[in-house]
C-alpha cells in the first residue's frame, strides 16, 4: 500500500513540474469519475456488507470444514462460498490456512480461494456499470468455469482425485 | 419506479442501521461495522487509483496505447495486460476502473478482459502471501493452470463482442 502512495505521490509531483494545466485536467477527471461510480460502488459496500454478516469466517470454517469427507461436495460448498462472499487476501488466506491444518483437502480451498478472487457476485453492481449486464454475467460464467477448472487439477496434482 | 425501489431500500438499509445502532441490536450492529471497515479499505486504495488513472487520460498517448494493447498487439497484448495486472492493488474493484480508461485509449476488449481476470488471480503481493500459507506449489498450479485459461477465454470473449459490435458504458458524460 505504501508503494502506491509513493508512486501516486512522485508521479503527480512530476507531473505538476511537467505541465501545471495538464496535471489539474487529470485531477478533474479523477474527481469526476470517481463520483460518478460512487452509486454503484456503494451498492457493492452494501451487498458485502449483507453478506458478511450473514456469512462471517465462523461459517465459512464450519462449512468448509466439514468439507474434508467429502471432497467433491467441499468443492461445491468452496466455489458457492468464494463466489458470493469478497474479501481481501489477508483474512481469506489465514482462513485457508486454518481449513488445510483441520485436514480440508487443497482442492476445497483452491475452489474457495480461485472463485472468491475470479468470481463476483457482489461487484455485479459496479462491473455492470462498466460492461452492462449481459457482458458481466458472461465474464462471471467463465471465471466460475475457470476456478471449476483449477480446484480439479489441483486435486490432481495434490493425489487427491484417484488417477 | 425502479429509482424509487432503490431509495427506499438504501433509506431502509439506513435506518435498519441506525435503529441497531441506538436499540444495541448485535447483528445490525455488525452490519454496520462491516460496511464501514470495507469502506475503509477501499478509500484506502480507490482515490490513488483514480489520480492515476487521471494521469494515465492525460499523458499516456493513444497511439503507445494502441500499439501494445490495441488490435496489432496480437499475443504481447496479452503478456502486457498480464504485467500489468500482477502490480495492480486492491482486486477487481479497481481493475474496472483501469480496465475502462485502457479501453478509452484504444486497448482491445480480449486484452481488456485478460487484464481484468489476471488482476484477479495473479497479483504479486497476494500471490507471495497465499504461498506463504498453501505452499508454493498450490499457487504454481493455480497459475499454470489459470492463465492460459484467461488468455484463451478472454480471446474469445473479445472476438465474439467485437463482432458484435459491443461498445463498453460511457462513463463520463
Amino acid at each position: 500500500m505504501k508503494y502506491l502512495y509513493a508512486f501516486t505521490l512522485v508521479t503527480l509531483l512530476l507531473s505538476l513540474i511537467a505541465d501545471r494545466k495538464k496535471t489539474w485536467q487529470a485531477l478533474k477527471i479523477a474527481c469526476k469519475r470517481f463520483f460518478k461510480i460512487m452509486p454503484p460502488f456503494i451498492t457493492m459496500l452494501i451487498l458485502v456488507s449483507i453478506a458478511l454478516t450473514f456469512i462471517p469466517n465462523k461459517v465459512i470454517l464450519a462449512v468448509l470444514g466439514g468439507g474434508e469427507h467429502n471432497r467433491f461436495l467441499g468443492m461445491v460448498l468452496g466455489l458457492i462460498l468464494g463466489s458470493v462472499t469478497l474479501m481481501p487476501g489477508f483474512i481469506a488466506f489465514p482462513l485457508c490456512g486454518i481449513l488445510l491444518k483441520k485436514g480440508v483437502p487443497y482442492m476445497v480451498l483452491s475452489a474457495f480461494s480461485t472463485s472468491l478472487m475470479m468470481v463476483g457476485v457482489l461487484t455485479y453492481p459496479l462491473e455492470k456499470a462498466y460492461f452492462g449486464s449481459k457482458v458481466t454475467i458472461i465474464r462471471n460464467a467463465i471465471s466460475l468455469l475457470i476456478a471449476i477448472i483449477v480446484a480439479i487439477a489441483t486435486g490432481f496434482v495434490f493425489g487427491e482425485i484417484a488417477r | 419506479m425502479k429509482d424509487l425501489t432503490k431509495r427506499l431500500l438504501l433509506a431502509a438499509y439506513v435506518i435498519f442501521i441506525i435503529a441497531s445502532v441506538a436499540l444495541n441490536f448485535e447483528p445490525g450492529k455488525r452490519l454496520g461495522e462491516n460496511f464501514l471497515s470495507f469502506l475503509v479499505d477501499m478509500m484506502k486504495v480507490l482515490p490513488f487509483a483514480f489520480i492515476l488513472i487521471g494521469l494515465f487520460e492525460v499523458w499516456v498517448k493513444r497511439e503507445t496505447v494502441e500499439k501494445h494493447l490495441g488490435k496489432e498487439s496480437g499475443f504481447k497484448g496479452y503478456i502486457w495486460a498480464i504485467l500489468l495486472a500482477s502490480t495492480t492493488v486492491g482486486g477487481l474493484y479497481v481493475a474496472f476502473p483501469v480496465a475502462h480508461a485502457l479501453y478509452n485509449k484504444g486497448a482491445r476488449l480480449s486484452v481488456i478482459f485478460a487484464y481484468i481476470s489476471a488482476s484477479a488471480v495473479c497479483r504479486v503481493p497476494m500471490t507471495i502471501f497465499e504461498a506463504s500459507f498453501l505452499g508454493v506449489k498450490f499457487s504454481l498450479v493455480r497459475l499454470v493452470v489459470s492463465i492460459p485459461l484467461v488468455i484463451i477465454s478472454s480471446a474469445l470473449l473479445g472476438a465474439y463482442l467485437e463482432k458484435k459490435g459491443y461498445k463498453m458504458q460511457q462513463i463520463d458524460t
